[in-house]
């Protein structure tokens, strides 16, 4: 019985050559405040020479480590992962058990799921403890027009997987936390497709979910041409660039510049959204933001039930000479300086 | 090839989902009143299937897991190239989770059996939960890769898996038996001829009951759902919806002062 009454909430820590997502820092800030009420927060560590990142995860809320290190487990593949986490949670039975909802969370939670036994939810955009200390999990449906809380009240670990960027990470600092190394014990055949190469492509700019300020355009704009106006708002305005995902087809912005049900969940101080209808696979992404501004030219649009400035106007005529204006108030801000 | 398997889920058609209501009694959504369709996503596997048998043979089964009224959704996909469906339909499957519905699917695909690779869409446009495939596998004993957006085959029959990751892809090579899940980047689902329609329909849509799969009931339906609906509750948005009125100058003089307000510049 090693947590003598106390909420045992474990987060996994998904590292990809030893770099950690940022969706597990999320994960941790979450736990720590489900914890707040008496808990402990462990983050399971899976990988081969990845001890380094043990200090991040503490420093970010852990009051623990499992950290599982094995050569098989050096690069991500579902049943070694999968068969560890399944050990793991039948040894420790965790209350609560957090994944990112990742190209690898949403792979490998269903599996250890399944293997347990237990429930799982997907995509979840928020968490909280009840009255009763149980997990009560808001995931959206139907493109987000449906939000549905889930909770599984007779087994355990209750699991979910989580929007990258639907939590908040905790600023990190010194903390103190323990590292324990669990004993890691594998079949030695039949542990599935052998992952032969990665291909990554570099992201662009300012990452969508650091940034404070998103411009986001939508099929409306047009062009790629058009698609510069998009770019030149948002470095003006120190942002990142975000898109629907007509543009991504398109080709004028980037599969990792997507918002929305199957691109990222973004909460930034200011979203733009220019030449977007505001169908629900999209709003579910940019609805978290503190000020949300709409711009397009049909009055009906969907997006302006979002918004809390609305402007119903063509954006070619709205975004050039906003520009010039921003550009006119940095320089007389430069100026004054 | 023998056989391989395709899993067809049966979705309310997006285009209506503004009429969705919700019965406040049982916290249940009323989707009587939307028509279905085929899970998008699920062309693109039925697409797959197709393509695997077109080059080594074998056939392919499509399996759902839907009420009666499914089968002319069946049909379509028969219409496309599919040689035969297996509908799993009992009043004890109602209300089953990801985890009980993949318990029912795995005791559909033991029954058809002898099956090479089995076939899923990543993900359904109305739960989206996206964890069929990986629990399907897990309770088949079969390894399973999501996300797959490329397929190629070598000599020894081994097959070269091209899948999305963040920012990239990774490529894997396995060996049937596999449980594989697409993104539509895989292929271009066929377009259905006439004589399609025609063949598709003296083609067997057989439609099993849990006489015949005999699960123990109490592992599905929801009864045998771990996760259970606490609540639910259809999306409305509370915002301001300021609208800024007046020409285009004056709308961008009115945009600048908001944009100052917020703090950003
Ligand atoms: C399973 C699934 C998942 C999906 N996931 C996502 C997702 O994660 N993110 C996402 O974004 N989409 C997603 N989609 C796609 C989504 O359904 C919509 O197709 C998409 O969001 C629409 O993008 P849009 O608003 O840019 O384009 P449109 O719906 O075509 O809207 C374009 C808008 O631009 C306006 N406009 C045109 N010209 C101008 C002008 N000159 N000035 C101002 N306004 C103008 C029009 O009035 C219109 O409202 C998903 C779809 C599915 C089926
Ligand atoms: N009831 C069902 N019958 C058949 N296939 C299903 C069913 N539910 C899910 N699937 C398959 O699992 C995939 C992913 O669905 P989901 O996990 O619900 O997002 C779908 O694209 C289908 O291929």
């Amino acid at each position: 019985m090693e947590k003598g009454g106390q909420m045992e909430i474990w987060v996994f820590a998904e590292q990809r050559g030893g770099e950690l997502h940022k969706v597990s820092l999320e994960l941790l800030g979450k736990a720590k405040e489900l914890a707040s009420k008496g808990g402990r927060v462990t983050a399971v560590l899976p990988g081969h020479d990845v001890k380094a990142i043990s200090r991040s995860l503490i420093n970010h809320g852990a009051d623990r480590v499992l950290l599982a290190d094995d050569p098989r487990l050096g690069i991500y593949r579902i049943i070694p992962y999968s068969l560890l986490l399944g050990g793991m949670i039948q040894d420790h039975r965790p209350d609560i058990f957090l994944m990112g909802a990742t190209a690898m969370g949403v792979e490998l939670a269903p599996r250890v799921a399944a293997k347990v036994k237990t429930g799982l939810s997907a995509h979840c955009i928020d968490l909280s403890l009840d009255s009763q200390g149980r997990l009560l999990q808001v995931v959206p449906g139907w493109g987000g027009g449906v939000v549905a809380t889930v909770s599984c009240p007779e087994h355990r670990p209750q699991m979910a997987t989580v929007m990258p960027g639907a939590m908040k990470a905790l600023p990190p600092k010194e903390r103190e936390g323990e590292i324990f190394e669990v004993a890691v014990e594998l079949p030695d055949e039949n542990l599935g497709p052998e992952v032969i190469e990665i291909t990554q492509e570099k992201p662009q700019g300012l990452p969508l979910e650091k940034a404070e300020v998103v411009v986001a355009g939508g099929w409306g704009i047009g062009s790629r041409e058009n698609w510069q106006l998009i770019q030149e708002l948002a470095s003006l305005l120190g942002g990142a660039v975000g898109a629907t995902r007509p543009p991504v087809d398109e080709g004028w912005a980037l599969e990792g510049q997507m918002i929305g049900q199957s691109g990222k969940t973004i909460r930034p101080r200011l979203y733009i959204g220019i030449g977007i209808s505001g169908v629900m696979h999209h709003v579910v992404g940019m609805e978290g933001s503190d000020h949300i501004i709409a711009i397009n030219s049909d009055p009906n649009a969907e997006i302006f039930e979002t918004a809390d400035v609305i402007v119903v106007e063509d954006f070619k005529k709205i975004i050039p000479p906003l520009i010039r204006e921003i550009k006119n108030r940095l320089k007389k801000q430069g100026s004054s300086d | 090839m023998k056989r391989i398997i395709v899993c067809v889920k049966p979705v309310p058609d997006p285009k209506h989902w503004g009429r969705v209501s919700m019965d406040p009694d049982t916290m249940t959504l009323r989707r009587e009143v939307i028509p279905s369709i085929v899970n998008p996503l699920d062309k693109h596997a039925i697409e797959a299937g197709l393509s695997v048998r077109d080059s080594f043979g074998g056939e392919v089964v499509l399996l759902s897991m839907a009420p009666p009224s499914a089968q002319p959704l069946l049909r379509e996909g028969l219409a496309m190239g599919a040689d035969r469906a297996v509908l799993l339909s009992d009043p004890v499957f109602a209300g089953s989770d990801t985890l009980a519905t993949s318990l029912i699917l795995a005791a559909g695909c033991r029954y058809i059996g002898d099956f090479d690779l089995i076939f899923l869409g990543n993900m359904s446009i109305d739960g989206s939960t996206a964890q069929v495939c990986s629990q399907l596998a897990e309770l088949l004993g079969l390894p399973n890769v999501m996300h797959v957006t490329g397929l190629s085959w070598t000599n020894e029959g081994k097959v070269i898996i091209t899948r999305k990751i963040e920012n990239g892809f990774s490529k894997l090579v396995g060996i049937p038996p596999l449980v594989l899940s697409v993104r539509k980047e895989l292929n271009k689902p066929r377009y259905v001829p006439f004589t399609g329609i025609l063949a598709a329909e003296s083609k067997e849509i057989r439609v099993l009951s849990n006489n015949d799969l005999k699960i123990d009931p109490s592992q599905i339906g929801l009864a045998g759902s771990p996760t259970k609906m606490a609540g639910l509750e259809i999306r409305r948005f509370e915002r301001k919806r300021e609208r800024l009125e007046g020409s285009p100058e004056e709308i961008v003089r009115k945009l600048m002062d908001k944009i100052y307000q917020i703090g950003v510049i």
